[in-house]
């Protein structure tokens, strides 16, 4: 110790004590930051298979470059992860030009075919890389926090149960039923057609696991007051006590009423 | 008609005095009335109660639905106070619900979740409650049409159509308070665009907020102050006005529908006791037991996928319960340009119009409904007799054209559902249905009058030339036609009693010295009004334009003799003379 002390003015000290913090941040760093970076590196193979399948489905709209035209927004930066949501839920390649892209449930590409034109995409501009299954699977997570940041963030137009909202001239926010984890993730760093990006400092990975845990939970739920009626709030609500609870009050008054006499 | 000998007093030529039992049981119980009677003086009203008779229909049980519903509302209220804490203070939950372990809530609302999850009965009493309370409201407004389309609320029931009126209006404001009460998004985001409300009053608005919010929204002190009005105050109204409201009933006794042996002066059916008593008893176990089937089976208000109250969060498809509908339809519907500032005030007519100003503007138009209606008859005789609704096609096609405004404003309350169900744009659906506030209720108003005016003509040809059999008849000479059959005088009946009005004849010139009549742009506006309501009327079929078409036809009927626009001509010539009533 005494050693150490009396060199602490030796000239080298000070480079080296700006070393030791380089090396412990950067340790720190590595070992604490949100691991985003895609599982598997892009290989240089894979980049041209990628290249060839943009060429081939989306570059009609996306332009030769993926640089964009009148009919579709340039790719430069978009990253992996919206590649990932879009060709992965089927809405790209859209199949005719309309206000929003909807989600098809067949999804014609495999995953290998995605992924390649995914590391296609991610290899003109950084952007948001495919995010780690650590925080998409929505083990380990908080359901209650999950709900509440749900409730904050979101609900104003997926609805309080997720079940999809309106929004101006035709455009919807998306019903969030069966999902999985990592489309919603992916959504959430990428902001998709009318969605806002949710990055990392808006809510942490960890945050959005608890959303997605939060999701599936309700995937999950026995509904436990008896049927959910899609889960609209009161409008479907009074929609069945006019159609079937008069309905059924009618039908008894009038067999009441012929009953007597 | 009286000359028949199908009138009211010949039906009832052979009926037998009723018979009553008597048995040793019987006996008892007259010892125990007695006894009370001695005590209480109960014996000569009751009597005069159970001996009420009242008529057999089942659109008179939409009433009782509504009276059943508030009576399920009353019982299983008491049950969720036993629990429900009215507070805002705040706790940390623990309960059975994992989603919400651990998150800040109101007293008001983890009270809530505890009678949904931890107290055993507790989510279906809830979901009772809040089924009745749904279905009141519909049964009211059903009942309430029911009355409007036949007339019933004429003299000398108009005090009654405004206590009606009043106990709906009250009824709205109950069950708002009651949607806000348990504290959930749902409820906070109502209370919230309640507290909107108030502030778009000019000038007095944010006065207005404080003082019910106790302070700046959302405050502690809402919560328990809608609990006093929700469980006490609006009930208690309620409950007495609704006394008042069946008391008139008895009072006045039931309208019955036209039909043989049933006049203005008499009341066909049976009496309470036994077979109102038994019937209207059972009836409520039945409504009773809808409604606990519905609670049991269908999900109402989950509070808890809701999750807790925060004026941060707000969830799409955030809409009042249906009987609100329309007023926030309104609200969805006014343009914004209605937003203004002037004298350094802002002036929101936009929210005001249809938060403030809707609902007591339709309750009072709805309230005077049956004066206006006297003025422009000018009748004053009192109706026991309720009117077919295509026999006052005005009247009807009025009743139509609201109820259509209304629907439009109620529809729009949906429209972000409308949008995401439909996959239209929820700009397009607000456009069109801002244009079909103003043109629908006037489609609407031509399409039933025109509709009224042909069931009538209907009925008066069926009366006049009876029923086509379907049987054709070819005569010596070659000729052929189809054989009519004329109606049974029973169901002839139906169809021939009821009054036509004629427009009133009201135009007062000046008088000699040519001085107008004080009155004369009055009885002008009254005189137009009764054009409006009667010009086009269908008369009833007199005995004598009866007997004349059987005379024409000798048993079938006497169209087919002439060509069918002969006929018409018949039918106008009628109209314009007034048929001497029988």
């Amino acid at each position: 110790m005494n050693a150490l002390a009396a060199r602490r003015r030796h000239p080298a000290a000070i480079a080296l004590l700006i070393l030791l913090g380089l090396v412990v941040t950067g340790v720190g760093y590595s070992v604490l930051a949100p691991k985003t970076a895609s599982a598997t590196t892009a290989s240089a193979s894979q980049v041209e298979e990628g290249k060839k399948l943009f060429l081939a489905n989306c570059a009609t709209c996306h332009g030769l470059q993926a640089q964009g035209t009148k009919a579709g927004p340039s790719l430069a930066g978009v990253g992996a992860a919206a590649v990932d949501f879009q060709m992965g839920t089927g809405r790209m390649p859209m199949a005719a030009p309309a206000v929003q892209a909807p989600r098809v449930n067949e999804v014609r590409f495999t995953q290998e075919q995605i992924d390649a034109v995914a590391a296609y995409i991610a290899s003109l501009a950084p952007g948001p890389a495919i995010p780690s299954p650590e925080y998409t699977s929505g083990e380990n997570a908080n359901v209650a926090l999950g709900a509440e940041l749900f409730r904050v963030n979101c609900a104003m137009c997926h609805n309080f149960a997720g079940s999809g909202g309106a929004l101006t001239r035709g455009k919807y926010a998306p019903n969030l039923r069966d999902i999985e984890g990592k489309h919603i993730y992916e959504a959430m760093v990428t902001g998709p057609q009318s969605m806002p990006v949710f990055n990392d400092d808006n809510i942490s990975p960890e945050g959005k696991n608890d959303i997605i845990a939060y999701l599936h939970a309700v995937d999950k739920q026995e509904n436990r007051g008896g049927m959910a009626l899609g889960n609209l709030g009161p409008v479907s609500e009074g929609l069945f006590i006019w159609v079937f609870g008069l309905g059924i009050m009618i039908a008894f008054a009038v067999w009441l009423g012929r009953k007597a006499a | 008609m009286s000359s028949t000998p199908y009138d009211a007093d010949g039906l009832r030529r052979g009926d037998k005095a009723p018979e009553t039992p008597y048995s040793p049981g019987m006996k008892k119980i007259g010892g125990v009335a007695g006894w009370l009677d001695d005590r209480t003086g109960a014996a000569k009203p009751i009597g005069y109660l159970m001996k009420k008779v009242f008529p057999d229909h089942w659109s008179f049980m939409l009433g009782e639905v509504a009276m059943y519903s508030m009576i399920i509302c009353l019982l299983s209220g008491t049950f969720l106070t036993f629990w429900f804490v009215p507070s805002a203070g705040q706790v940390v939950y623990d309960g059975s619900y994992v989603p919400l372990k651990g998150i800040t809530m109101s007293e008001a609302y983890r009270s809530t979740l505890d009678i949904s999850f931890d107290i055993r009965g507790g989510l279906l009493i809830r979901q009772i409650h809040h089924w009745a309370a749904l279905l009141f409201i519909v049964a009211l407004s059903v009942h309430m049409l029911r009355v409007f389309f036949t007339g019933a609320f004429r003299k000398p029931r108009e005090l009654n159509w405004v206590i009606g009126c009043i106990l709906s209006m009250l009824a709205l404001v109950e069950g708002f308070a009651g949607y806000s009460l348990p504290d959930d998004l749902l409820s906070g985001t109502g209370l919230r665009a309640a507290e909107g409300f108030m502030r778009s009053v000019p000038v007095l608005g944010s006065y207005i907020s404080y003082f019910v919010f106790n302070g700046p929204f959302p405050g502690e002190s809402i919560i328990p102050r809608l609990y006093s009005v929700h469980v006490l105050l609006l009930p208690a109204i309620l409950v007495g006005l609704f006394t008042v409201h069946i008391g008139l009933v008895f009072v006045h006794k039931h309208t019955q529908y036209p039909g043989p042996g049933r006049t203005n002066n008499n009341v066909v059916g049976f009496p309470v006791m036994p077979v109102y008593a038994a019937k209207a008893g059972g009836f409520f176990f039945i409504v009773f037991g809808v409604v606990a089937l519905i609670s049991g089976l269908v999900t109402i208000n989950p509070i808890w996928a809701y999750g807790p109250y925060d004026p941060s969060p707000v969830t799409a498809g955030s809409q009042p319960d249906w009987y609100m509908g329309f007023a926030d339809g309104a609200l969805r519907l006014l343009p914004g340009w209605l937003e203004f500032e002037a004298f350094g005030f802002t002036f929101s007519f936009n929210v005001m119009i249809g938060a403030i100003l809707l609902i007591p503007v339709m309750y009072t138009l709805m309230a005077l409904y049956p004066f206006l209606e006297a003025w422009v008859t000018g009748d004053k005789r009192e109706h026991h007799l309720l009117d077919r609704p295509r026999n006052r096609p005005t009247r009807t096609a009025l009743g139509v054209a609201a109820l259509t405004m209304y629907g439009v404003l109620m529809f729009a309350a949906g429209n972000d559902l409308m949008a995401i169900k439909l996959h239209l744009s929820i700009n397009d659906i607000t456009h069109i249905l801002r244009a079909a506030f103003f043109i629908a209720p006037v489609i609407a108003f031509w399409v039933t009058k025109r509709i009224c005016l042909s069931l009538q003509r209907k009925d008066r040809d069926l009366v006049l030339h009876g029923r086509e059999t379907g049987r054709i008849i070819r005569t010596a000479d070659g000729k052929f036609f189809e054989q009519h059959e004329p109606l049974d005088p029973y169901a002839r009946w139906n169809l021939v009693d009821y009054d036509t009005d004629q427009p009133l004849q009201l135009e007062a010139p000046a008088d000699e010295n040519g001085v107008a009549s004080p009155t004369a742009r009055k009885d002008r506006v009254r005189a137009a009004l009764s054009r409006f309501y009667f010009d086009d009327s269908v008369p009833a079929v007199t005995p004598a334009e009866l007997a004349a078409a059987h005379h024409d036809g000798h048993g079938h009927e006497a169209i087919e003799g002439a060509p069918a626009d002969e006929d018409r001509p018949a039918l106008e010539s009628s109209r314009r003379e007034a048929p001497p009533r029988p």
